[in-house]
């Protein structure tokens, strides 16, 4: 399918984003981050801790604001000033899911009380019956029963307080939502749950995914196009197939070669591959994000995407070859 | 593998927590012989006993734990009847030490990396404090640490977890340990990060030669580190066996339903294969397979009376009743048969995993 054909839901263009600014040496988080998220895919942002995804994600909610760029959701602008109306509009059709289940709920309020806290401060329900029918459908749509209502946060397993997340997000009927590592705080057998979770209600509500991760193996299996970020910056975007086949930034290989695979065969004799920017000849011109392929899009200048273009010739040659037989 | 020496031998053990007016039986007879040398992995979901059955090692159950039977024989003595502080000393923090998944708690804010390092140093070696800064920094330089000498003075909050947890590494090596218990010590960590440090660890264990006890949940990093592998469920070691048994010929129906939820394993369009409903209560008596009411293997022996250990070769054991000549013939599932095969493809040229060795 050619991205052309695709309606853009969220555009981010050229966006900065620096912690203390007005300070000597303010902290540039993120460096002229472009992409777009296309309507119904499941968008993946994958880096180490420190790398700016949750910058980014917080900055499409609107809790972070930008020093340079633009975000833009449905064709209008929704970074920075706009109005009250535009306001309301964001925080409804996007929502966010987050990493911890226990410290994104409040502890101290019923099941109830958490699912429906969106539609009460907005006003979303003609009326009261309306409203609890809402709440049961919401907790129905991720497997928990309307009975639950009156449970507490901690009477749930970890697993099922991440559910009472994604209902809380799932009522406000949101277009896209922000999943920020939201299985890396789960035990390993519920992640598989709540990945099949999160796949099953894009393709029942046409819902729309940035998939916020560190790890390349969950991103595999849940998302349609991946962008690889290091220290800010994003250095690789492809779909998902694209990517895995041929990974051309070096972080992005390092990435891929510290998925620990279940094959101990496999695994021992690994050699892990460790990227180190400021080990990295920087010489030539200033690096860009470029298209290499259509759809495929890396981080550098003319002499690195020379050797890139070779490296993916080889890897086409081969394969193709590989097809002859 | 019969002619090893054996380093730490546990027999029976079972743990009892006190709460409020309730006992919870944390760990249900559990037995390991380990191995001088090896690296011995133990896997698990989270409440199933890791960490609480390796406290037992070091005697560092929270106070309201008991053991209630068992002996850990160490060295000639028996472990569990060590009380005091001062029966543990030359043995926890010395002669078997742990690293925790949160380097945070092992470390103290508002003091150097250095001072905390050559205080335990001048405590288990009694020498100059010239001479533990020179130990200490030696250390810090083999954990990876860059310029250590000058990041000596420096507090924990000017560290990356990464670095922290190499430090916490530092600590517990620097009195030489024959035993090193990991208790999920990359769970926090991205998985680059990860994947330094576990090969951090595996250096030093070959060139300083102890015993590495290995707690995770993610069986990809059992296959990176362990020689053996002991799966637990529900207070108990349910399976154990060399880590090839493990991936290649695991026998119980809890290791296929571990090893078949990984999203490596998984195929795009497909759900992915997951474990349905909730680990047991320890609160209650088990009766029969703890694993039966989430088992689709589960026959009705299963729910009455609990599984002995079957022995499938020397190394490997499994307990579970579709071992027994008995029982109807059942093949592990579709994901995980020949899971070299579909791995090694995965990994090699054109596969989705593969990357070029330079
Ligand atoms: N101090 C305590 N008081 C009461 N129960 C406890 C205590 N410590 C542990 N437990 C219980 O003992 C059981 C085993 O816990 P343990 O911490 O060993 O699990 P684990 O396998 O290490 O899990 P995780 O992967 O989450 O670290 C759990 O049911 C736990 O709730
Ligand atoms: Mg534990």
């Amino acid at each position: 399918m050619s991205n052309k054909n695709k309606e853009v839901l969220l555009s981010v263009k050229g966006v900065d984003i620096s912690f203390d600014v007005g300070k000597k040496k303010p902290f540039r988080a993120v460096k002229n981050a472009n992409f777009d998220i296309y309507r119904g895919e499941t968008f993946a942002l994958v880096g180490e801790s420190g790398s700016g995804k949750t910058t980014i994600g917080r900055a499409i909610l609107r809790i972070n604001e930008l020093s340079k760029g633009e975000i833009i959701f449905k064709g209008k602008k929704i970074s920075g000033k706009i109005s009250k109306e535009d306001d309301r509009e964001v925080i409804r059709s996007i929502q966010m899911i987050f990493q911890d289940p226990a410290a994104s709920l409040n502890e101290r309020a019923n099941i109830e009380y958490c699912v429906s806290e969106g539609i009460n401060n907005f006003h979303l329900y003609t009326d009261e019956a309306d409203r609890i029918a809402k709440v049961d459908k919401a907790l129905m749509d991720v497997g928990l029963l309307p009975e639950h209502k009156s449970r507490y946060p901690h009477e749930f397993s970890g697993g099922q307080r991440q559910r009472v997340g994604i209902a809380r997000a799932m009522i406000m009927e949101p277009e896209l939502i922000v999943a920020d590592e939201p299985i890396s705080a789960l035990d390993v057998s519920i992640r598989a749950q709540v990945l099949n979770l999160m796949n099953k209600l894009k393709d029942e509500k046409g819902l729309t995914y940035l998939f916020i991760a560190h790890d390349l193996s969950v991103v595999r299996f849940i998302s349609d196009r991946i962008a690889v970020i290091h220290l800010g910056r994003i250095v690789e975007i492809a779909e998902t197939e694209e990517l895995f086949k041929h990974p051309l930034h070096p972080y992005t290989i390092s990435l891929l070669s510290a998925v620990p695979m279940p094959d101990p065969q496999i695994e021992k004799p690994k050699k892990h591959v460790v990227y180190d920017e400021s080990k990295r000849d920087h010489s030539g011109p200033k690096p860009i994000l470029q298209e290499i392929r259509p759809g495929h899009l890396v981080f550098g200048n003319d002499r690195e995407m020379a050797e890139y273009e070779a490296k993916l010739q080889e890897m086409e040659k081969a394969e193709a070859e590989a097809l002859k037989g | 593998m019969s002619e090893r020496k054996i380093i730490l031998s546990a027999k029976d053990i079972e743990v009892q927590f006190r709460v409020r007016d309730n006992y919870l039986n944390a760990i249900r007879g559990v037995s390991l012989d380990l191995y001088d040398g090896e690296t011995f992995a133990i896997v698990g979901e989270s409440g199933s006993g890791k960490s609480v059955f390796t406290k037992t090692f070091t005697g560092m159950l929270e106070s309201n734990g008991k053991i209630t039977n068992g002996s850990v024989m160490y060295d000639g003595k028996d472990l569990t009847k060590l009380v005091s502080d001062k029966d543990w000393e030359g043995i926890r923090g010395a002669k078997i030490a742990t690293i925790f998944q949160d380097p945070m708690t092992s470390l103290n804010p508002i003091r150097t990396i250095g001072s905390q390092i050559t205080e335990v140093i001048i405590k288990h070696q009694k020498v100059s404090a010239d001479e533990a800064k020179k130990q200490a920094v030696d250390i810090m330089d083999r954990v990876g640490i860059i310029d250590a000498e000058k990041r000596f003075n420096e507090y924990p909050f000017q560290y990356s977890g990464g670095m922290r947890q190499r430090i916490v590494i530092a600590i517990a090596l620097s009195c030489h340990p024959e035993i090193l218990i990991c208790d999920e010590p990359t769970t926090a960590l991205d998985v680059t990060i990860q994947a330094q440090i576990i090969d951090l660890i595996k250096d030093l264990q070959k060139e300083l030669k102890f015993t590495t006890i290995y707690i995770t949940h993610d069986l990809g990093v059992v296959a990176n580190v362990a020689d053996r592998v002991g799966v637990m469920y529900g207070g108990q070691i349910i399976e154990i066996g060399t880590v090839e048994e493990i991936f290649y010929d695991p026998a119980h129906p809890y290791t296929w339903a571990l090893l078949s939820s990984l999203p490596q394993l998984g195929v795009k369009g497909q759900e992915l294969s997951y474990i349905t409903g909730t680990p047991p209560s320890l609160y209650n008596i088990i009766k029969g397979d703890a694993f039966a009411p989430r088992n689709k293997y589960a026959l009705k022996i299963d729910f009455e009376e609990e599984p002995p250990f079957f022995k499938i070769t020397d190394t490997h054991y499994a307990k579970t009743w579709l071992l027994d000549p008995r029982a109807p013939k059942v093949e592990k599932p579709e994901a995980i048969r020949n899971l070299h095969e579909k791995i090694a493809s995965m990994t090699s040229k054109g596969g989705a995993y593969y990357v070029e060795q330079k």
